[in-house]
């Protein structure tokens, strides 16, 4: 019950930051990563979900999205590689990445989950595109490849959308690790409302009903997720509200509920509008991913984040 | 994934597949007789060939090292601590003749090489690893220089090392070896060899710790009600470390977590929780797939 005080009014529940640091100085140290992984975290969230919407897309007789979800797929999981390796100290040594297999680092199941994903879901475009290949032999070969290269795309898409949560919630970083029950759902949410706005951007609004419908699921998902999210946060859920993190956020979910808006009144006649609440949907997925990605990094720079909350845990 | 890290008190050199590993080494660094000579860090420096970290004044009493890093492995933190009543508390300060009116803290930190170690258990590469004597150690020559175990150190302790592509090892994380080499040659760790008042002591890590036990009796005993144990506990969050201290202020003081826990113990949690979004993504499309 929350306590009151002798006008009545509400006293926050807050502990007060009484601590002693060392001249205010970050103890935990923030992670050494550029722009290149918040872009990744969008990119693959953005990869994964289109491989399954393709997959809904050929179930129900929508070719065209079908392709454009083959090449949104296609296209984020190059780009994610690009990230990924720039982002390394030794770039060159990438590979190493690939010495061994380790459940207790996500980094390195992620690594094998894109390194099968890659080819499927380049194969799967590829086999769109095999009208336009003269030799007979390749344009039957990229068919009889098609549907298993697109299964196993989709197959591997839920868990490429889903475990760049677990990637930042197993740090020491406070706003990652205490929001670990949530954001895998804050992140397949915000990959469902950026595939489905991907798909509205690229299709005929004919053919873009369902990638509508799992976008409107998606923003609902990553609504409701956020906010239970903020509540476990404690504390550090103050990083979340502040700073660049709290102006990304802002943002992210202004344009996510404007595209919900657009999706459901406007998108549905009008191509233009569907263009744009797709591309708010977009923008918006951006944003939450580096929204969190910078709450991380402040939550690490104050001690007060690491401090506060192991205190409490002790007494 | 085996949940090997729930038993307290066993050697993890052990548990990582070491057959007749030989006891578990470890530091003892007691505070209470730390002087800021700052000798560990430069003997650190000159046997591991670290290079320069900064040479900025800082503003923080004597400490212009910040902090530990991927060029400091040793780093000694000082606190000019105002105190009210003469310094009769601590049993250091108050051996002048004139009660000063505040004390000393100080502390050499360093790697905890934890028994359950962040860094460890996420590196993808395999490049840091768990050395016969129980300890932590980066293989420069495997490390991919991805920084995943950054933030998975609880204490901040690694760090990727940034410079001149010319410097060595830069893009790759580096940290205490608790002197791998030496004591793979019976020797004792550059630091603890030249530690002038014995501050840091090293040794096999089950006598340390009764070593510590002693001490901390002693000092309560003579009335220092303040001073503490660090990491020596198997049960604590990390399953103990493999260096341990004895302060004289709460931890934080000395920019020390108060009580951290490896994350990878919800790491099961974490995975199924993800396993369940995943789900909630294919249902999501079935649903969006749906005729109506
Ligand atoms: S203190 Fe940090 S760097 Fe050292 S072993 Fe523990 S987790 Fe690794
Ligand atoms: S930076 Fe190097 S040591 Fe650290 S997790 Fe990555 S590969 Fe392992
Ligand atoms: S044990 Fe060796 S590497 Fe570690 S701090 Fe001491 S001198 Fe440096």
């Amino acid at each position: 019950m929350p306590k009151t005080n002798k006008s009545g009014r509400e006293v926050p529940m807050v502990p007060k930051a009484n601590f002693t640091s060392y001249y205010g100085n970050p103890i935990v140290k923030a992670a050494p990563w550029g722009k290149d992984i918040p872009a990744y975290l969008f990119l693959g969230g953005l990869a994964g979900a289109s491989s399954l919407l393709a997959l809904g897309a050929e179930v129900t007789g929508n070719n065209i999205l079908r392709r454009n979800c083959k090449f949104t797929a296609v296209g984020a999981i190059g780009a994610s590689y690009l990230a990924l390796i720039h982002d390394l100290g030794k770039p060159s040594r990438f590979v190493n990445m690939l010495r061994v297999a380790k459940p207790t680092s996500p980094m390195s199941v992620g690594t094998w989950i894109i390194t099968f994903y890659g080819p499927a879901a380049g194969f799967s475009a590829a086999s769109e595109l095999r009208h336009l290949v003269n030799s007979k032999r390749i344009s039957s070969l990229l068919k009889l490849i098609n549907k298993p290269a697109m299964i196993g795309a989709a197959t591997l898409a839920p868990a490429l959308s889903s475990y760049t949560a677990v990637l930042l919630g197993n740090t020491a970083t406070p706003a990652w690790h205490s929001g670990f029950k949530e954001m895998p759902f804050v992140f397949v949410g915000s990959s469902a409302l950026a595939a489905g706005g991907m798909g509205m951007l690229t299709s005929p609004v004919s053919q873009s009903a369902i990638a509508r419908r799992f976008a409107v699921a998606g923003v609902a998902t990553e609504l409701f997720a956020i906010k239970k999210m903020e509540e476990s946060m404690g504390l550090v859920s103050e990083t979340l509200n502040s700073g660049t993190a709290g102006q990304l956020l802002k943002a992210s979910k202004i344009l996510s509920i404007s595209g919900l808006i657009g999706t459901l009144l406007i998108a549905p006649k009008s191509r233009l509008g569907s263009i744009a609440s797709g591309a708010a949907l977009v923008l918006s997925s951006i944003c939450t991913r580096f929204g969190i990605f910078e709450a991380g990094q402040a939550s690490s720079r104050d001690p007060k984040y690491t401090v506060m909350p192991q205190k409490s845990s002790n007494s | 994934m085996k949940l090997q890290f729930r038993e307290p008190g066993i050697n993890p050199a052990v548990l990582s597949g070491w057959e007749d590993a030989p006891p578990r080494k470890g530091f003892f660094t007691d505070t209470s007789i730390c002087i800021g000579c700052k000798a560990c860090e430069v003997a650190c420096k000159e046997w591991n060939h670290v290079p320069e970290d900064g040479l900025e004044w800082l503003g923080t009493s004597y400490d212009n090292t910040g902090s530990l890093g991927a060029s400091t492995w040793r780093h000694v933190a000082f606190i000019e601590q105002p105190i009210a009543k003469p310094a009769s508390e601590n049993g250091i300060a108050s051996n002048g003749s004139a009660n000063p009116d505040f004390r000393w803290l100080m502390s050499s930190d360093v790697c905890k090489h934890c028994t359950e170690a962040g860094c460890l258990d996420v590196c993808p590469t395999g490049a840091l690893f768990r050395t016969e004597f129980g300890t932590v150690v980066v293989q420069d020559d495997i490390c991919n220089g991805c920084g995943y175990c950054v933030p998975a150190c609880p204490f901040g302790v690694i760090d990727r090392r940034d410079g001149s592509d010319s410097a060595k090892n830069v893009g790759i994380a580096q940290k205490c070896t608790l002197c791998y080499d030496r004591i793979g040659a019976g020797m004792t760790p550059a630091c603890a060899q030249a530690c002038p008042t014995e501050s840091i002591q090293f040794g096999d890590l089950d006598e340390l710790r009764v070593r510590a036990q002693e001490r901390i009796e002693l000092l309560h005993q003579q009335g220092n009600k303040s001073a503490r144990l660090y990491g020596e506990d198997p049960n604590d969050g990390i399953g103990g470390a493999g260096a341990i201290f004895l302060l004289l202020d709460e931890p934080e003081v000395y920019g020390l977590p108060p009580n951290p826990v490896v994350t990878t113990r919800d790491l099961p949690e974490m995975w199924k929780r993800a396993g369940a979004a995943a789900l909630a993504l294919i249902v999501g499309l079935a649903a969006a797939s749906l005729k109506r």
